[in-house]
């Protein structure tokens, strides 16, 4: 049981994630010339899903009210196996890193199924892709995790990110970059974001994730959108806990350097945005598989 | 080990899985010299003897012939035999990336092999030689465009120069640059037998050969 105060990580994550697509949503607005809407929007739209009813269609069951929820209790419970940076996770055992990436499945099967059980065939298309690329993609980010768990000789989250030392870049400058790569397309891929997916489009043959969610309204869509918040928050912090390698000790200057190392990486993400087109579907697995590439050669050369 | 070694080596590993995701002759072409100049590099560090002339010279060598005036041959047959500008795999993208990854394991299972053999040598090097005279195989068996097949040839003898230099470390000099003028007398005769071959079928289609049984 983790101690109380070990709890205001996850808590800070709850509040903070949404946040953080704010940012990105007026990084490609002001980057566009526009003025773009206020940091806080996604706080509003959730906040007005959640005050919403819901309708549910009558050839549907239990599936589908179980989706959203199921997707975001997982995500949550993996909020308490990950540590931001340097600040240790309320809950560390050795495998965490297993759990960490069953959760993230099990929330992405929630969802697949309550997709599936609306008998929708845009839905089953939208599931089909889904399932498609994340088969591609999980085992990318396990040979991303298992990479680190062999540099830093721990197997499981809080020591492996703690170990993420200046030290460490030095001596292992091309495998930590190799790793960092495959986690920014990662979090590209899981968030389905631009060179996979736009998720702003709502044109249904071309989506992955939002083809899924449409037969959702009011409150369980403000949940799913809260959980891609928190997925955004989650896969962002394996990444920025790699990249910002601040570990003074301190939990206020970890956790300040981390803040700072989310925001940049929003930003990052809305210059993707900016930046790229999305790939066509039939490119989309050559991508991935190349992000899994790096990992694999970061993995073998730390081998010998 | 250090980490300069270890960066031109994982910078190197990925060049070649450039090679093998990119369906551009050009492109590839660019890929093949910048591995050139990579590897053309490792005489300089590799030994903790220094800048000795001997290094330079080779390093010199092999940057200028693999780096510029090879890719600069394969650019102008490629512009000049102007017919079709697609690598032509028989076996698809994603699928060569995950071969690959196979043969990386492949040569660092080697490597360990070969490891009592070669106590002097740093292995991290040892592992991308043989990762690239793997790969330069692998890119001549498996695409259909006689270009790609001189740049396997090149990538495997990227592989055969890395190997030599950290493994022999008293090859006389005439040896070495012996071996990088076959390697110019190779591409140069490739050359002229793809400029014969699209002159006479209209595609570099290795394929087509089989027209030729009397």
């Amino acid at each position: 049981m983790p101690a109380p105060g070990s709890l205001v990580l996850p808590l800070c994550a709850l509040i903070l994630a949404p946040l953080l697509l704010g940012i990105v949503n007026r990084t490609k607005a002001v980057i566009a010339g526009r003025h773009g809407p206020p940091l806080l929007q996604p706080y509003w739209d959730i906040a007005k899903s959640l005050r919403r009813g819901a309708v549910y269609g009558e050839v549907t069951t239990w599936l589908l009210r179980l989706g959203p929820v199921g997707g975001l209790a997982a995500l949550a419970a993996a909020l308490l196996v990950m540590p931001f940076g340097g600040v240790g996770a309320p809950v560390s055992f050795s495998g965490d890193i297993i759990v960490l990436v069953g959760l993230l499945a099990l929330g992405r099967f929630a969802t697949v199924l309550a997709a599936l059980d609306t008998g929708s065939s845009f839905e089953g298309m939208g599931a089909s892709r889904e399932v498609h690329f994340s088969a591609l993609a999980e085992p990318a980010l396990l040979l991303a995790l298992a990479t680190l768990a062999r540099v830093t000789g721990s197997f499981a989250l809080t020591p492996v990110y703690q170990a993420v030392a200046i030290g460490a870049w030095a001596d292992a400058l091309p495998t930590f970059a190799l790793v960092g790569m495959t986690l920014l397309v990662i979090l590209l891929v899981e968030n389905t974001r631009i060179p996979v997916d736009d998720p702003t489009t709502h044109l249904e043959l071309t989506m992955i994730h939002e083809v899924m969610v449409l037969d959702h309204s009011g409150p369980d869509f403000g949940l799913i959108q809260y959980a891609a918040a928190l997925k955004v928050w989650i896969l962002g912090a394996l990444l920025a806990g790699l990249v910002v390698p601040v570990r003074s000790g301190s939990v206020w200057l970890d956790g300040a350097a981390m803040l700072v190392g989310m925001v940049l990486l929003a930003g990052v993400i809305g210059m993707i945005e900016s930046a790229m087109a999305r790939y066509r579907l039939v490119h989309v697995p050559q991508f991935i598989v190349g992000a899994a590439t790096l990992s694999a050669v970061a993995f073998i050369i730390r081998l010998v | 080990m250090s980490p300069l070694i270890e960066t031109i080596h994982a910078v190197g590993l990925l060049t070649c899985f450039a090679l093998l995701a990119t369906s551009r002759i050009g492109a590839c072409i660019r890929w093949l010299s910048f591995q050139g100049i990579l590897f053309g590099m490792v005489p300089l560090i590799v030994h903790d003897d220094g800048l000795t002339a001997r290094a330079m010279l080779l390093a010199g060598g092999n940057i200028a012939l693999k780096g510029i005036v090879f890719p600069w041959l394969l650019l102008g047959l490629r512009a000049r035999a102007d017919f079709n500008r697609e690598v032509q795999p028989f076996v698809s993208f994603v699928m060569s990336i995950l071969c690959g990854i196979l043969i990386l394991a492949l040569s660092v299972w080697l490597t360990q092999e070969m490891k009592p053999a070669l106590a002097k040598a740093p292995f991290v090097m040892l592992d991308s030689s043989i990762f690239l005279i793997f790969i330069g195989l692998f890119l001549m068996i498996s695409r259909r465009n006689a270009l790609m097949q001189v740049i396997g040839f090149l990538v495997l003898e990227n592989g055969i120069f890395v190997f030599g230099v950290i493994t022999v470390v008293g090859t006389p000099l005439l040896v070495e640059l012996g071996v990088l003028l076959d390697a110019f007398v190779g591409v140069f005769v490739m050359g002229i037998a793809i400029y014969h071959i699209t002159r006479e079928f209209g595609s570099m289609d290795v394929d087509r050969l089989t027209e030729l049984r009397g």
